[in-house]
């Protein structure tokens, strides 16, 4: 029951501090008490109908990044290995 | 970036099972503690086990909240309800963990008692305004992930003016868990190093941890939800135990940062209070383990406003939770699973939740391969 899902941020209503995001294709109002500065677009981790945090995209990305990288350097050694 | 499918890509998947394997020492036991119920249903549903060498052995942690709460509280919820006449809210998992006497909030609502299951707690607040003339209390439960936002509505509550709303408290801390099994009274650690919590490391931080890995010298690798995380985690794990270091990494960085959410923090700090001693359901009574609504919120706290007795519940005697949480044994050492327990009627706190380790063996199947393979359980005696 921690688990959380991360949405994005459609629509924000800055008066009652909430976000329409879409869950699965469901669109959900949630509550921005808990994070700061969201913008139109911006990824949330959504749990119990309130936002816990932005999810940072650089970082995602970087972590994608070197998934990327081990297969490169698994295929790059598997092709080593079958040359020998 | 849609933040799920990419995290999720079997080739991406294979690529680092082939690096695990790479990594690996065959001469080395690799013993994993994923804390979280979430990485356990995770490993299983994404069949990451499979995907990794035999030396790499899960342990599978307290799990989740709902896995760890005792039963009696679950009776005070049902005594608290009926003495005040309330409406009850609630999260769904909590509607069917029994109670005692085979009792659970599903019964008691199917006796008439007014209990709804609620998605948000902001729901619960709704129904409050909406129902001006009834008392409405919000059973909460939860770790550190899901306390901010119990937070807030009781804030919410407050600046409303609402006389007639209050809330049951249940909110649990992950530290003090992580102590109880690094620190058990026999001091015998079946773990060598953790996947850390994800979702309640977006609240309290990466560095909370540190001092756990500096003092028991185990590392932690704090992990999202999804199998590419899990996996590079593993492998984080893994290249941490071969050069013998213990630090704190953090493979979840697009959602974890070192000092977490501090707005989250200062708002549970705002309401909260640390109780002394709170029992957990598989851990027994830890200090420091759980929080109450403060003097300045008393008001709303429900079990001020309507004080039961508290009934003292024992668990059975054959259930080895306290052990299967600690990583001493499988779910399938325990006499009582698939017979006496099953998720239809759970035992045990592992087999509560979808989340806990019985379950997780039980839902997925893995047991019926695996006990071709087992010895059988040592207190169970066979008679030819
Ligand atoms: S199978 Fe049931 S009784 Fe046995 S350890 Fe698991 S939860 Fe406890």
């Amino acid at each position: 029951m921690c688990l959380a899902v991360p949405a994005k941020a459609i629509s924000i209503d800055k008066e009652a501090d909430t976000a329409k995001v879409s869950l699965g294709g469901i669109l959900k109002d949630v509550s921005l008490s808990l994070v700061e500065d969201v913008c139109i677009g911006d990824y949330l981790l959504i749990h119990v109908g309130f936002a816990l945090n932005k999810l940072d995209e650089k970082e995602a990305l970087l972590t994608l990044k070197a998934f990327e990288e081990l297969a490169d350097f698994n295929r790059a050694e598997g092709s080593v290995n079958a040359d020998e | 970036m849609k933040y799920i499918s990419e995290f999720r890509d079997p080739s991406l998947a294979q690529a680092l099972a082939k690096a695990i394997q790479r990594e690996s020492d065959p001469s080395n036991h690799y013993r994993l503690m994923e804390f979280c119920g979430g990485h356990t249903h995770a490993i299983y549903r994404y069949g990451l086990k499979d995907l990794l060498p035999d030396n790499v052995e899960f342990i599978h942690g307290p799990g989740c909240p709902v896995c760890v709460l005792p039963a009696s509280r679950i009776d005070q919820a049902i005594k608290i309800q009926s003495k005040s006449d309330a409406i009850l809210c609630t999260y769904a998992d909590l509607m069917r963990v029994p109670a005692t006497k085979g009792h659970s909030l599903l019964k008691a609502k199917a006796h008439g008692a007014d209990i709804r299951m609620v998605y948000s707690p902001v729901d619960a607040l709704r129904i409050s305004q909406q129902e001006p003339d009834r008392e409405v209390i919000f059973f909460a439960l939860g770790f550190e992930t899901t306390t901010p936002p119990t937070a807030v509505i009781i804030k919410a509550a407050e600046a409303l003016g609402l006389k007639h709303f209050s809330v049951f408290c249940n909110h649990v801390l992950t530290p003090a868990a992580l102590e109880a099994i690094l620190n058990p009274p026999d001091q015998q650690i079946n773990v060598d190093g953790f996947i850390g919590p994800s979702h309640v490391s977006t609240i309290i931080g990466s560095d909370v941890y540190k001092p756990f890995a500096r003092q028991y010298q185990k590392p932690i690798v704090i992990a999202g939800f999804e199998p590419l995380d899990i996996l590079q985690s593993i492998l984080m794990l893994i290249k941490q135990l071969n050069k013998g270091s213990y630090t704190v990494e953090n493979q979840y960085k697009r959602a974890v940062s070192s000092s977490g959410n501090t707005k989250a923090q200062m708002l549970t700090a705002e309401v909260f209070d640390v109780v002394d001693q709170f029992t957990w359901r598989g851990l027994g009574e830890l200090p420091d383990s759980a929080l109450r609504i403060n003097n300045r919120y008393k008001y709303l706290d429900a079990e001020e406003k309507f004080p039961v007795e508290m009934t003292v519940v024992s668990e059975h005697k054959h259930c080895l939770c306290p052990s299967v949480i600690r990583g001493r044994n499988k779910p399938l050492d325990c006499k009582l699973f698939a017979k006496a327990c099953t998720p239809e009627n759970p035992l045990g706190a592992c087999m509560v939740s979808s989340e806990g380790a019985c379950a997780a063996y039980w839902s997925y199947g893995r047991f019926k391969d695996e006990a071709a393979f087992q010895p059988a359980p040592q207190e169970v005696k066979i008679y030819k």
